[in-house]
């Protein structure tokens, strides 16, 4: 009878249990399962296997978004912990404008660097210059942090404004300089939100294709583009390989580090 | 309003008194370790502070009382390091600090919140100065495990600091606070957040470790009988200036003005005139008392303290009246008498029945005589038995918790 | 120090702005060149009316956007109150943690993942998958918000608490005409910024509508990707105008809708 009512209360979660199971655990389900048929449905570790001509690209992906995420977080962090640190009126002016590219479409962002970088681009013709900039790991690395950096910038930004204010004056009293209030207490205060703002880079960076396409300019393929071109091509089976092993790449270093995150974090008294 | 018998603060305080003309500023000039000269500071235009001036003798401890908003954790924030004043110097140990950071003085606080690092465990949120300051490891071990001693709470050390209940946070923000030898320990309400009978002990305790390591405390409350069973010197604050300093029991029984009187303990504040020397006029009566050196004719308050206020039987009664209420406290009776429409506040150990006429009688070293000032009439010429001041202190403790 | 970080701000929201406001720039430039600037002209937003397309995708893409917003919002507040009252706690954090996935995958996974399940979904009902354009694009933009929906507004539901639907049981209400008459009404800041929350990224989505969406529905972010895919004229920078002028305008709005509510709960406390 109990289990029954508890039950009943929680009904109102029924619709969204049922889509999570079918629109988001199923086809999760299917990726798998084409990664592991070939294209005749036959069960088959071929496209797992093949995975290993395409190392370069995953390692060049990796190498790019770190750096990338790396770079966020050094101009990042500072720029969160100046907004937070800014009085009320001032902090809410800048995240309207930290807000304002972030929710401009990805495709626009990256698009308006490439005329700005390109060979024949505004920057050129300003300085009238022949500087070679699209095509250059930079400019990918640029293109990424220019389209991210909000994502870093946020969390960072939320976790340093939830800082009891009292921290500062509490670690500065025990003899903290103001460096070292910054390094010893509130880093560490707000490393949730570093990891979070550290996710949100890195995941759409590592597995970006329109950034590498269009500040790539076709001489860099990273794995994002080869997923792309896998499904444009049809080879969806590899393509669901790659999609796989991806996510559980990516699963394991998210559980990885919010757990490196929690374990450090015990909640902010009030 | 939490309410001391006069009996309660002789007993505590007697030992810890002080002779007067130290209080009246003929102490040694050796002896002031913190000096406030002319300190003003306003917030968005209001005067939070208004040229204050104020020296803290080393090794006492010394309660800034007041009621919410009357500047005392300003002033104790400008000590700190953490607010800069207006206007006017702070001196320590003779040297200007004015402009030295917090984290340059020789001065810790426990906040009132505790203020522990959450991210560090007990150990190490002691640990932390003395980690900022580079000490051996060895003598961090010792000198927190000394610390965790003396705040009863060895075994914690590798607690999480959320773990921990509100007293034992606060026992660690104290240890976090002393483990650097500071020479003066700044409180901010610390005993606010925590409950009644863990209030009591905490006082008994916080003194004790203050006579136990010497050094100054700065203490900042409006619990009056926290201020008044702890300190050595109280100074009483209202609306950003100092209403009085003195030891508790000159605090008690010779309150400057109105406010004093009633801030402090219950009081009858009753308006009055001086005939004469040791002679005043109130309640269309004429009173012995000991105080003098007014005008003939000023306009004065008069304190009676209901602790003080005798009564006898009608006839025998300098003053009559007729008993609306009483209430039984434990130790006394509370009777409040309306003497012509005035409600006077009495403590009796008798019994008597309300709608009685009884007899009040007033010893003169009872009455005591203070000039007026813009206090008075605020908080009535009757007993300040449910009064203003009730509220003020009420709505601070709510904003407390 | 504080000219110094002022310095710091002013240089990287310079550099975040500058290419955007190049784009803008160059949208109004008379000749077909986005790097050399020869005169000021709409000619750019001529064009951009003058084509049917864009004018489709803009009606598709708020259709989807209105529709997967509000699909996601209901569903979503239905199950932040389920999970709110949901006793057996492994049971919540695992729905918790499958609701979450499309938000830590890579969109591209969730594109891909999606766009295999439509195939599928297709062969097995006997449909063609171009005849799904809409129904697949729906379905998947509101499983991508759902999450954020939630997260948007399960923090309200536990601050507001039980007491109040208790109190509204006490008092004769039916647990559903108490969800709607007393929890709803308090919990409806979250539920509104959930739903633009979702509006937005429906919006804005491309890599997920790129894999799943067929090509009898085109929406804005898709028609971007065709544009840019040729050599690009102006009239894409116009159009990205346009859509940057119309989210600082939505972000313009939200903003004071946030300050106004937060003045309230100011005035409230002070009472």
């Amino acid at each position: 009878m109990t289990k029954k009512r508890s039950l009943m209360r929680s009904i109102a979660a029924a619709p969204h249990v049922f889509w999570a199971v079918l629109f988001i655990v199923l086809p999760l389900l299917i990726v798998a399962y084409y990664a592991f048929t070939d294209a005749d449905g036959a069960f088959s570790f071929e496209n797992i296997l093949s995975l290993a001509d395409y190392a370069d690209i995953f390692l060049l992906s990796l190498e790019l978004s770190v750096i990338a995420t790396l770079v966020c977080f050094v101009i990042g962090y500072p720029l969160a912990y100046i907004i937070a640190r800014s009085k009320p009126r001032t902090q809410k002016l800048f995240i309207m404008l930290l807000m304002l590219p972030m929710w401009t479409n990805l495709l626009i962002r990256t698009y308006s660097i490439m005329a700005i970088l390109d060979d024949g681009g505004f920057l050129n013709q300003l300085l009238n210059t022949e500087l070679h900039i699209i095509g250059t790991k930079g400019a990918v690395i640029f293109g990424m942090v220019y389209d991210f950096l909000p994502y870093m910038v946020l969390p960072i930004y939320t976790c340093i404004s939830k800082i009891d204010k009292h921290m500062w004056e509490a670690a500065s009293d025990l003899g903290c300089t103001p460096v070292r209030v910054i390094t010893k207490v509130i880093f560490p205060l707000s490393l949730s939100g570093v990891i979070s703002g550290i996710t949100m880079v890195f995941v759409p960076s590592i597995s970006t294709f329109y950034i590498s396409q269009k500040l790539g300019g076709g001489t860099f393929e990273l794995i994002g583009d080869t997923i792309e071109r896998q499904f444009v091509t049809g080879a969806l089976n590899t393509g669901a390989a790659i999609s796989f092993v991806m996510m559980i790449l990516i699963m394991i270093s998210l559980t990885v580090m919010n757990r490196f995150g929690d374990s450090d974090e015990g909640g902010i008294i009030v | 309003m939490t309410y001391v018998t006069y009996h309660d603060i002789f007993c505590t305080c007697s030992c810890v008194r002080k002779n007067k003309a130290d209080e009246e500023g003929n102490s040694k000039e050796m002896a002031k370790l913190i000096e406030l000269r002319g300190i003003s500071k306003s917030y968005d235009g209001e005067k939070v502070i208004d040229n204050m001036d104020l020296y803290i003798r080393d090794k006492e401890f010394i309660t800034l009382l007041g009621p919410s908003g009357c500047g005392k954790t300003t002033t104790l924030r400008i000590i700190g390091g953490f607010e800069s004043a207006d206007e006017g110097e702070l001196y320590f140990d003779g040297a200007e600090i004015s402009n030295v950071p917090a984290y340059k003085r020789q001065v810790n606080t426990v906040f009132q919140k505790y203020a522990l690092f959450p991210h560090l465990n007990v150990y190490e949120n002691i640990a932390f100065p003395l980690r900022i300051q580079k000490v051996k490891e060895n003598e961090i071990r010792e000198r927190v495990t000394e610390m965790l001693k003396m705040v009863a709470l060895s075994g914690f050390e590798n607690k999480s600091v959320s773990t921990l209940s509100g007293g034992q946070q606060q026992r660690v923000a104290i240890a976090r606070a002393l483990v650097s030898h500071p020479r003066v320990l700044l409180l901010d309400e610390p005993l606010g957040a925590l409950d009644l009978k863990l209030r009591k002990d905490m006082q008994n305790e916080l003194k004790s470790i203050q006579q136990a390591i010497g050094i100054t405390f700065i203490y900042v409350t409006h619990d009056q009988e926290e201020a008044l069973s702890m300190s050595d010197t109280i100074v009483v604050m209202a609306d950003g200036e100092i209403q009085q300093i003195g030891t508790p029991t000159d605090i008690y029984n010779e309150p400057k003005n109105a406010f004093v009187a009633d801030f402090i303990g219950e009081s009858n504040i009753i308006d009055g005139v001086m005939l004469a020397d040791k002679k005043v006029k109130f309640a269309r009566h004429t009173f012995e008392c000991v105080d003098g050196g007014y005008a003939k004719g000023e306009a004065v308050d008069v304190v009676i303290r209901p602790e003080d206020v005798d009564v006898v039987p009608k006839e025998r009664g300098m003053l009559t009246g007729r008993v609306t209420a009483v209430t039984f406290k434990g130790v006394h009776y509370e009777i409040i008498v309306d003497i012509d429409g005035f409600k006077w506040m009495i403590q009796s150990t008798d019994y008597v029945a309300p709608e009685e006429d009884i007899g009040v009688y007033i010893e003169p070293d009872a009455i005591h005589i203070m000039k007026k000032s813009k206090y008075s009439g605020k908080f009535g010429d009757y007993s300040s038995f449910s009064d203003e001041i009730d509220q003020l202190s009420d709505a601070d403790a709510a904003e407390e918790f | 120090m504080k000219h110094l970080s002022r310095a710091y701000l002013v240089l990287i929201f310079g550099i975040l702005y500058i290419p955007i406001i190049t784009l803008i720039f160059f949208s109004f430039n008379a000749e077909n060149s986005t790097a050399v600037f020869t005169g000021f002209s709409l000619r750019w937003y001529r064009e951009l009316f003058a084509s049917p397309e864009t004018f489709e995708a803009l009606r598709n893409t708020l259709i989807l956007a209105i529709t997967s917003a509000s699909l996601s919002t209901v569903i979503g507040t239905a199950a932040a109150a389920g999970l709110y009252r949901m006793k057996n706690k492994i049971l919540k954090s695992g729905i918790m943690s499958v609701t979450n996935i499309p938000m830590m995958n890579p969109d591209i996974v969730t594109g891909m993942s999606m766009m295999l399940f439509f195939v599928a979904a297709a062969g097995i009902v006997g449909i063609s998958y171009d005849n799904m354009g809409f129904a697949a694009m729906l379905i998947a933009h509101t499983t991508f918000c759902l999450p954020y929906v939630i997260l948007s507004v399960l923090p309200r539901i536990n601050e507001l608490g039980s007491s109040l639907s208790e109190a509204a049981q006490d008092l004769g209400c039916t647990p559903l005409a108490s969800f709607f008459k007393v929890e709803l009404p308090n919990i409806m800041p979250g539920v509104l910024s959930g739903f633009i929350m979702a509006f937005t990224l429906s919006l804005d989505d491309f890599v997920i509508s790129y894999f799943v969406g067929s090509s009898n529905f085109q929406t804005l972010p898709l028609l971007i990707y065709s544009m840019t895919k040729k050599k690009v004229t102006p009239d894409m920078y116009a159009l990205s105008t346009l859509i940057i002028v119309a989210i600082f305008i939505l972000l313009l709005i939200s903003n004071i809708r946030s300050s106004k509510e937060e003045e309230k709960r100011k005035r409230r406390k002070v009472k």
